[in-house]
């Protein structure tokens, strides 16, 4: 049979075939084996880096900042929440005909943003437009573009936009402080972002978060002493005042007589920190702290402490004025009208510069000067707020008989608002001088006792003159309520000396007199020439505000007729 | 005896990471999504409290207090103190 026949020939295939082809196929499955071996186990790492590289990202998780609010709770500055747009260019070019899409949505030139995009082609970040709101965030991701992302920050919202806005200040697209309490507090506000770890997938979008690296510290909140209502009262007043007058500018501080707390401080001109394009320079400045100016006239006060203190004047010593005027070395002191013999009641009531000066050469050169220096002149308010001058006060007593002079009517020193507000704190809190604060405080810091208390409660009877009929400022008067401040009308200094047509207006005052709950200055920058005098342009500020202010805080009236458990009374505001 | 022991302590271990390892995954998400939650909750309350702020400003307030309902300041004869 042929099948037995082939059975019977040997083979003719050779013996070597299967061995090698056996031994070729063993070979590439063991180099298989050996590679599979070469990455799963020796090279593993690598491998596990480089898919890892390719899809798990760190991530920043943004912590908002810390809320700044009044006194009472009431917001100044939130922090919201808000996307910003951003590209990876490289990716975005290949999709250049959508790009007026993207424009419109984001309100941007689709030219503009073309070129752009094609001139950061080889780079892979790109803002394209910062902090929107999330709707449109939403819309912009709808559109679907390739390599278009959001990034989370926060955008900070001043609900009381002009009123506070040099006292919280603001911060910048990268939410760092730039002005104000923003800026002076800006470690403790800010907070600490976090990071974690994500999975992302081919267009850069979070699929899956994978754990949590850091956790995000958000910013702490802080309480200010300021309180709203007063700083709108204060800000409306002042305001109105500024733009009936004429004048350039304007500061108001009104502080808490008890704990130096600054209740109200409000400058003209102003801005709104939430809209920031158009901001002139100027109006950034809070005068109140910053600009110094020669306190004038509201510094009698403290010469006639001066006085009491030395033990040579007693409150019913007779100064005599004489003509009206006296020449000191070059210079000629002039009162408004001649005052002859007059006390130091009258002195403050006139506002005297020739008794003032009188004084000022009668009493060892230290005495006005160690004074000033006592309640705070040329020295930090401890407010610690950005930018804050200390003033000048000469470093030693003056020598010449004219800078004696001149500075017990107030001139040869300068003080911020801020300064004199807190020199009057240390009058209206008998005598005992405490550190400014612009954070609320529970309990009144502790102060040092500067003045003879005795003394300043006279010097203080003394000051509630001023609003008398016969006074300076009839027009800081406050229904109910006893008044006790002090006018001054100060020539600014330009360049080459004083300036005959610049003044400055001052009214430094407190209420109620018995007991001073609440200190204010008003200071008024060159007011409309033909009516400069303060008793007829800061004087009127300072009555609308306190009477509000006393009205607000319902502080006790402490001058009313007596007549028994019911009194009518005015709290109005004007 | 007790390298069998061992071995399924091991293996025990082993698989007791896995599923902690699942598990911390599985929460941290959870604790993402509230946050996404809580993130959003936020943005709500401060446009509520913006808005609150916005309607709420003195500003506002005194205008519509004179304007529509005829509000003012009592004059001093209508003010009566009472004291204890």
């Amino acid at each position: 049979m042929l099948r037995d026949a082939q059975k019977d020939k040997p083979s003719i295939l050779p013996l070597w075939r299967p061995a090698v082809l056996l031994l070729a196929l063993g070979g590439l499955a063991a180099g298989l084996v050996v590679r599979a071996f070469d990455l799963q186990v020796l090279d593993k790492q690598f491998l596990l880096d480089q898919g890892q590289q390719r899809h798990l990202r760190v991530v920043e998780i943004p912590a908002h900042r810390g809320v700044i609010s009044d006194r009472n709770g009431e917001p100044l500055a939130i922090s919201s929440p808000v996307d910003s747009v951003w590209a990876d260019p490289s990716r975005l070019v290949t999709a250049l005909d959508r790009v007026p899409e993207l424009a419109k949505l984001l309100e941007l030139d689709a030219r503009v943003l073309a070129r752009r995009i094609q001139e950061r082609s080889d780079k892979e970040f790109l803002y394209l437009k910062r902090h929107v709101t999330p709707e449109l965030a939403a819309r912009v991701m709808d559109l679907q573009l390739p390599g278009v992302s959001l990034q989370r920050e926060y955008r900070r919202f001043y609900p009381a936009g002009e009123v506070a806005a040099h006292v919280v200040g603001f911060t910048n697209i990268d939410d760092h402080g730039q002005e104000g309490v923003e800026l002076a507090y800006d470690d403790w506000l800010r907070g600490e972002p976090g990071a974690k770890r994500v999975i992302k997938d081919r267009l850069g979008r979070v699929i899956e978060d994978v754990e949590s690296i850091r956790a995000p510290q958000p910013g702490r909140p802080l309480t200010l002493s300021i309180d709203r209502r007063l700083q709108y009262l204060a800000y409306r007043e002042l305001k109105a005042a500024v733009q009936e007058q004429g004048a350039r500018g304007g500061s108001l501080v009104l502080l808490d007589a008890a704990t130096g707390e600054v209740l109200a401080m409000v400058n003209q001109p102003a801005y709104n920190p939430n809209n920031r394009t158009e901001i002139n320079p100027q109006s950034l400045r809070n005068r109140a702290v910053t600009d110094v100016y020669e306190p004038g006239s509201t510094v009698k006060p403290f010469t006639v402490v001066a006085a009491l203190e030395s033990g040579r004047y007693r409150p019913d010593s007779m100064i005599d004025t004489g003509p009206g005027f006296m020449t000191v070395g070059r210079f000629t002191i002039k009162d408004t009208r001649p005052l002859g013999r007059i006390d130091l009641t009258t002195l403050l009531q006139k506002s005297s510069n020739v008794a003032s000066a009188r004084i000022g050469l009668d009493l060892p050169p230290e005495a006005v000067w160690g004074l000033l220096a006592r309640v705070g002149f040329g020295q930090a308010t401890g407010a610690g707020f950005p930018g804050e001058a200390v003033g000048a006060l000469p470093p030693k007593p003056p020598r010449y008989e004219s800078e004696r002079a001149a500075l017990s009517y107030g001139y040869g020193v300068s003080a911020t608002p801020l300064q004199l507000a807190h020199a009057y704190t240390v009058l209206a809190a008998d005598g005992v001088r405490r550190p400014i604060s612009f954070l609320a405080v529970s309990e009144p810091p502790p102060g040092e006792q500067v003045l003879d208390p005795q003394i300043v409660r006279r010097v203080r009877a003394m000051m509630e003159t001023v609003v008398s009929d016969g006074g300076t400022a009839p027009t800081a008067r406050v229904h109910g309520y006893r008044v006790a401040g002090k006018t001054g009308t100060v020539r600014k200094a330009g360049r080459g000396g004083y300036v005959d047509s610049a003044y400055v207006s001052f009214f430094a005052g407190m209420a109620p007199a018995s007991k001073p709950r609440l200190v204010m200055v008003v200071m008024i920058d060159e007011p409309h020439a033909d009516s400069y005098y303060a008793g007829r342009v800061s004087a009127p500020v300072f009555a609308r505000v306190m009477a509000g202010a006393l009205r607000l805080l319902n502080v006790a009236p402490d001058d009313l007729p007596a007549s028994g458990a019911l009194v009518a009374a005015n709290g109005g505001l004007r | 005896m007790v390298n069998g022991a061992l071995l399924l302590a091991v293996l025990g271990s082993a698989l007791g990471v896995v599923y902690v390892q699942h598990q911390s995954r599985r929460l941290f998400v959870e604790s993402q999504e509230l946050q996404r939650e809580a993130d959003r909750l936020g943005v709500e309350w401060n446009m509520l409290q913006l808005e609150q702020a916005a309607w709420a400003s003195h500003g506002r307030i005194e205008r519509l207090a004179r304007e529509r309902l005829d509000m003012r300041i009592p004059s001093r004869d209508d003010v009566v103190i009472l004291r204890q």
